[in-house]
């Protein structure tokens, strides 16, 4: 009973969350440059405005473009569902692992992908391109986090995963530290954020995600950012889940467990905010063809990770 | 005549016109004409401007061995006259204008596609004796195009996600790589040149201050200037310092809003933060002396219409103090980001031959290797009493242009300081007196030099007016300095170029 209750709060959770960490972090880089910023419940304002507001679609989009926005939300909402924030006791936890979870991301990204095409301008087109490409060069490098994690832990599973962190079962070890390396820098072109890609830009020539969702409005393009806003809390959760699960809700953790459990996960995705926020102003926007240097790299650190297990276990 | 003539030598043999001031204005026959335009293939002269009038067309011309400068001049009764392009890059752009605006057509120029007139002016050929019933429909524009497997085409423009001005860019791509850029302005069209006829000077000044707003200084103190030497009028000395304290606080709030745009465009949003405050904190002091934030309608022919009262310049040494150290400051952030310098260095490189093919002048020269300066060549008061130096670069990247940006800064803050100090008392505006008479001036702006040309009827309005803008050399090295690079850097390119659109769009 507790694990349905305790994933329907997930579940809703991760959405009503999702637009405040952004707004947290858009204040946080305002601040940082000098500006007052806008609250940072601004993103609910632009829901409830974009939710007001006529979907125009254009003359040449097929059923594809309509879809994708659903699609894509709801791709992006389940897997969120199955990463523990702040209790691994949850009744779908066990339904899905870390391969589902890239899979569920892929689904997504491809259906936005599409989306940009169909519409036929050149700018979806120019998006969906580098969105490919970055995928391409992402998904192996998450894959080999995955695979790390459950060499160390045993399973793929994030809840299994997580309370093998939180019983003690591991240590400080280097794989750990070289995955969580290579998890961030996913995290980052994952999400779209800088220095892969600027979330803020109105240059049209190097947008990447904001070209592929360039001719969306009304609630198909507030169901476009929403899923945006999940995918970078699902990350938060993944990150901090795993590399710092302390104070998460145990299966059999009272009422006071479990508030503390979510004060935990809130402390956390705001620490990661505004790290996130931080790291945004102090650094530039790359080269497009510097993608998979960075992107490489992450895939480097996911194989040393996995490579200094088995090095380890033979010495 | 091939070989080392110089222009005043080979200009010679046309007929001098009278009354054209400072520089010489020569009136060539056909035959002079075209051995001119022999002449330019072999010798290094730079066309300074080209424009046209009802039935004569004018080039201005600088001859950068001797530093003279002199007007050449061809009647075209049958409304034709052999192109300069093929010698000249430059004045293809120049001529294909005045085609549309004047009706004069340049023999020989291959791209004789139109360049401001879209086909949707109310009139074409607006300023030809006999303006013609305006197009049934907006023409189409045949871009110039690229073939090969896997190339596309992306149309940009001319409205942007952003607010900069109207400019239709067509890039043909092979992936992310741009093989071809070109540009399609016209979109500002204002004609300006019709309505400086029959104006008064001061009327024609306000006018001129306005062809771009970002250098209202610059605009207004060259056609002042032009107005000045085509009546024989003696401003005081005052008034030529004043102009250049308005000149430098001007090119100092481009200057670090242009670094502030560059860096912000990308994704470094803290630069424009940081510049944007020290923008701010220029035009302000530019409101608190001079009572208007861009110093629009200051410089006026005959003077300024405004003097600096000696507590502003009190406070304006306490700003530039604190200035320059938040200037020096953000130029540390800039300077020690490496992942921002990734992205300037050895981006959009303007090739050093192309630069001074061209002509082209401020940061987009410098940063080349053309270290051509109005303010030293020809040269105008004050600047010839103050200790400038012109900062030239080699590399010719986006960085290179930052850097110019940065010397400049530094340049012009102590061009301030130096004013401040010298600055002599007296009168600083005087009456225009009613003589009829040709005038050219020049006079750099932040983007380079802006060139005005101005006949004045005896009654004191201008009978006509012609006002060029330095981004008329600079647009088409952008669309050769993109090539090879990657789409996703273009933005950066152009925010390094920043051309003016409504410059080049009378």
């Amino acid at each position: 009973m507790t694990a349905i209750l305790g994933q329907i709060a997930q579940i809703f959770l991760v959405v009503a969350l999702a637009p405040l960490i952004t707004g947290w972090v858009r204040l946080v880089k305002s601040r940082l440059n000098g500006r007052i910023g806008a609250s940072p419940f601004q993103p609910y304002r632009d829901f409830y405005r974009l939710l007001q507001k006529e979907a125009v679609v254009a003359h040449s989009a097929s059923w594809v473009f309509r879809a994708a926005p659903y699609v894509t939300f709801a791709a992006v909402w389940l897997a969120a569902c199955i990463i523990p924030t702040f209790t691994t006791n949850m009744v779908l936890a066990p339904a899905a692992d870390l391969i589902a979870l890239v899979a569920l991301l892929g689904v997504a990204r491809f259906w936005t992908a599409l989306a940009g095409m169909d519409v036929g301008t050149s700018f979806g087109g120019l998006g969906a391109s580098r969105e490919m490409m970055i995928a391409s060069l992402a998904e192996p490098a998450m894959l080999m986090v995955s695979f790390s994690l459950s060499l160390i832990t045993g399973t793929t599973s994030p809840a299994q995963i997580i309370a093998f962190v939180l019983g003690g079962g591991v240590g400080i070890e280097v794989s750990l530290g070289l995955a969580l390396a290579a998890l961030i820098m996913v995290a980052i072109a994952e999400n779209g954020r800088i220095p892969i890609d600027n979330p803020a830009t109105h240059l049209e020539l190097t947008m990447v995600h904001e070209a592929m969702v360039l001719e969306y409005s009304g609630r198909h393009l507030a169901l476009m950012e929403g899923a945006g806003m999940v995918r970078l809390t699902l990350f938060m959760a993944l990150i901090s889940g795993i590399f710092a699960p302390w104070g998460m809700a145990q299966p059999g953790a009272g009422a006071l467990g479990v508030a503390l459990g979510l004060g935990a996960f809130l402390a956390k995705c705001f620490i990661l905010a505004t790290a996130l926020g931080f790291f945004e102003t102090v650094i530039a926007k790359m080269r497009v063809f510097r993608y998979a240097d960075f992107l490489g790299g992450a895939l480097l650190l996911g194989l040393l990770a996995t490579i200094f297990i088995y090095v380890s276990e033979a010495v | 005549m091939m070989g080392n003539v110089t222009l005043l030598d080979f200009l010679s043999s046309g007929t001098p016109v009278e009354g054209h001031r400072p520089f010489p204005r020569f009136r060539l026959d056909i035959r002079a004409w075209r051995a001119l335009v022999g002449q330019l293939s072999a010798s290094d002269w730079t066309v300074m401007a080209l424009w046209g009038e009802a039935e004569e067309i004018h080039v201005a011309l600088c001859d950068d061995d001797t530093g003279d400068i002199a007007v050449a001049s061809h009647p075209c009764p049958e409304r034709w006259f052999v192109s300069l392009g093929r010698a000249r890059p430059g004045a293809i752009r120049l001529e294909r204008a005045v085609f549309d605006l004047w009706g004069l057509a340049p023999m020989g120029l291959e791209d004789r596609r139109p360049w401001l007139d879209h086909g949707r002016w109310p009139s074409r050929r607006p300023l030809s004796p006999q303006p013609q019933p305006p197009a049934d429909a907006p023409y189409v524009y045949d871009f110039l195009t690229a073939e090969g497997e896997g190339l596309h085409q992306i149309p940009v423009g001319p409205v942007h996600a952003g607010v900069i001005e109207p400019g239709h860019f067509r890039f043909h791509c092979q992936g992310e790589a741009v093989v071809r850029l070109e540009q399609r302005l016209g979109y500002l069209h204002k004609g300006i040149t019709g309505l400086l006829a029959g104006k008064t000077a001061e009327q024609a000044a306000r006018i001129a201050g306005r062809v771009s707003g970002d250098a209202t200084v610059a605009y207004a103190t060259a056609f002042s200037r032009a107005v000045e030497a085509a009546t024989g009028c003696e401003i005081p000395p005052r008034a030529h310092w004043l102009r250049a304290l308005m000149a430098e606080m001007e090119r100092i709030a481009n200057h670090v809003f242009d670094i502030g745009a560059v860096c912000n465009d990308a994704a470094f949003a803290i630069m424009l933060s940081h510049m944007g405050v020290l923008r701010e904190k220029m035009v302000r002091a530019n409101d608190a002396l001079f009572g208007h934030r861009l110093l629009m309608d200051r410089v006026v022919p005959g003077g300024v219409s405004r003097d600096l009262a000696d507590e502003g310049a009190e406070a304006l040494k306490y700003l530039l103090h604190g200035f320059s150290k938040d200037f020096e400051r953000a130029f540390k952030i800039y300077d020690n980001t490496p992942s921002l310098s990734d992205r300037t260095q050895g981006t959009g490189i303007a090739q050093s031959s192309l630069v001074h093919r061209y002509g082209a002048g401020g940061f987009v020269g410098r940063a080349s290797g053309r270290g051509h300066d109005a303010r030293r060549a020809p040269g105008y008061a004050p600047y010839d009493m103050l200790d400038l130096t012109i900062p030239v670069y080699s590399e010719g990247d986006v960085n290179a242009r930052l850097m110019v940006r940065f010397d400049e800064v530094r340049e012009s803050l102590g061009l301030i300081t130096q004013i401040l100090a010298d600055m002599p008392p007296g009168a600083y505006q005087v009456p225009l007196p009613q003589v009829a008479g040709e005038g050219m001036a020049v006079s750099e702006s932040f983007r380079g030099e802006v060139l005005a040309w101005v006949r004045m009827a005896e009654d004191g309005e201008v009978m006509a007016g012609h006002l060029h803008d330095p981004s008329w050399f600079q647009w088409p090295l952008l669309e050769a300095a993109i090539e090879g690079n990657i789409v996703a850097d273009f933005p950066l390119c152009n925010k390094s170029f920043n051309c003016s659109y409504t410059g080049v769009d009378l």
